[in-house]
């Protein structure tokens, strides 16, 4: 089976001189859901940031068997999708439909078929009552949801989704985790939220000080980095002693 | 979650709003020109522009009062200028200056009412505002809500950690710059964030339109109607 992300021996390191990446391998395999856990400032995002030439590193990414290069660029972005952790960065354009169908017409699609995928994926996120909407009169929910339909209106191979439960209330993550599980591309999703990890997730990674540390399933590793916030209590203060957040 | 007056009036549904961006564009341009270079003291003319207007926030079924209320707005500038005007013995000018001034801000106010921002931008472009004027505005427009909440959230956390109001006006005047500092690369770095989500969905230096604007007959009928009856009542 063809793996939809190789990455191989990824280093990065920012114009500071902060090492962010530190020979970084990873696998995606078709159908998979992979949790990206680990502290803040570990390198989760810098590490997603490649995967759609955002950022460059040293190693060597493929991307649907294709060589991450710069000629590359247009087909790798085509196949993955990036749902950014702040949605108003996102929804950039005056309506939902025009922000959704921003992407299929930079793929070179035809007025008519690119409103006919924004509408699909409008559709599919459950927000085809919004398409004359303005972005800011979304609610951080419906946000979430209209910036997952900008991203599956390129009909992606692959989804990356950063913090995607940032700003959502228990509902709103309940009906994310639904339309995630429904949908058939292959995710890598970051995120802190341990119960939204174990319920989405078939496998999980964990970064520490750029390092990709652990690969397996979500409750091995939580269980391994005592990665959970529950039951928490106030006198358990190991981590916050050790760790850097 | 914000809601802006003018924003909502402008996604109404009237034949003034059904009308081609262009066509209400180029009406206005023309209305304009019509109203600066009638005389301060032609009543009748004035009265009949007048009527338009109102005429126009009629039809595009907008309420009067408070259409009327909020191109006020302009009034504190042409209000100085024409007592400027009185004091220098002009008062003929000054009468027209704050008169005009006001239906200029009416019939402003009327089409960005009547038109989306997204039309109206469409509108600018196709007859030939620079890409990059647009552009700026689009943004702007945009984000203006985001920045001023985020605003509005450091003012809150600076007051609530001020006491008392006034008490300390040197402290509020430092955290106030501090905040517009920190604002300021807040919006640096969210425009780094907008392009990188840019980036990430194809966007290749080029915006595409979704929407082209086509003209019907209707907006061809309107242009020639308006146009014909403001000059008629100009040379008149």
């Amino acid at each position: 089976m063809t793996p939809l992300i190789e990455v191989r021996d990824l280093s990065f390191q920012y114009e500071d001189g902060t090492r962010a990446l530190d020979g970084v391998s990873f696998t995606l395999l078709p159908g998979e859901t992979v949790a990206v856990l680990g502290p803040n400032g570990s390198g989760k995002t810098t590490f997603v940031l490649h995967l759609n030439g955002t950022l460059r590193g040293v190693g060597s990414i493929q991307i649907c068997g294709t060589p991450l290069t710069k000629e590359s660029l247009p087909l790798v972005r085509s196949k993955i999708g990036m749902v950014f952790q702040d949605s108003d960065e996102q929804l950039f354009m005056p309506t939902v439909l025009e922000d959704v169908a921003f992407g299929p017409l930079n793929m070179g699609l035809t007025q008519e078929e690119a409103i006919l995928k924004a509408k699909s994926a409008l559709e599919k996120a459950g927000m085809s009552h919004a398409l004359d909407k303005a972005p800011y009169h979304l609610s951080a929910g419906e946000k979430r949801r209209v910036a997952l339909a900008g991203v599956l209106a390129m009909d992606p191979e692959i989804l990356v989704l950063d913090e995607p439960n940032t700003f959502l209330d228990p509902p709103g993550l309940r009906n994310l985790l639904h339309l995630l599980k429904e949908l058939p591309q292959a995710k890598l999703i970051i995120t802190h939220n341990t119960h939204f990890a174990l319920a989405v997730a078939t496998r999980a990674v964990f970064f520490e000080k750029g390092k990709l540390v652990a690969d397996g399933g979500v409750a091995e590793i939580m269980e391994r980095f005592d990665w959970t916030y529950a039951p928490l209590r106030a006198d358990d203060l190991r981590y916050s002693a050790q760790r850097r957040f | 979650m914000h809601h802006v007056l003018v924003d909502r009036w402008s996604r109404g549904a009237s034949p003034l709003h059904a009308l081609d961006p262009r066509v209400k564009i180029l009406s206005l341009l023309v209305f304009l020109i019509v109203l600066a270079t009638t005389a301060a003291n032609a009543a009748v003319p004035l009265t009949i522009d007048a009527a338009l207007l109102v005429a126009g926030i009629l039809i595009a079924g907008l309420p009067p009062g408070t259409l009327l209320f909020r191109a006020m707005a302009v009034l504190p500038f042409s209000l100085t200028f024409g007592l400027i005007s009185w004091l220098a013995g002009d008062s003929l000018r000054a009468v027209g200056l704050i008169e005009k001034s006001y239906l200029s801000s009416v019939a402003v106010l009327l089409v960005v009412s009547t038109t989306s921002l997204p039309r109206l931008l469409s509108g600018l472009e196709s007859l030939g505002t620079p890409r990059l004027l647009v552009l700026v505005a689009q943004f702007l427009y945009r984000y203006l809500f985001v920045i001023s909440e985020q605003a509005q959230h450091m003012r809150l956390a600076a007051a609530s950690r001020q006491g008392i109001p006034g008490a300390h006006r040197r402290s509020r005047f430092r955290a106030a710059a501090g905040a517009l500092a920190v604002l300021f690369a807040h919006s640096y770095y969210r425009a780094e964030g907008i392009n990188r989500a840019m980036l990430a969905r194809g966007f290749s230096g080029k915006f595409p339109l979704l929407k082209p604007l086509r003209l019907r007959t209707a907006d061809g009928l309107f242009l020639l109607a308006t146009v014909a009856f403001l000059v008629l009542v100009r040379v008149q």
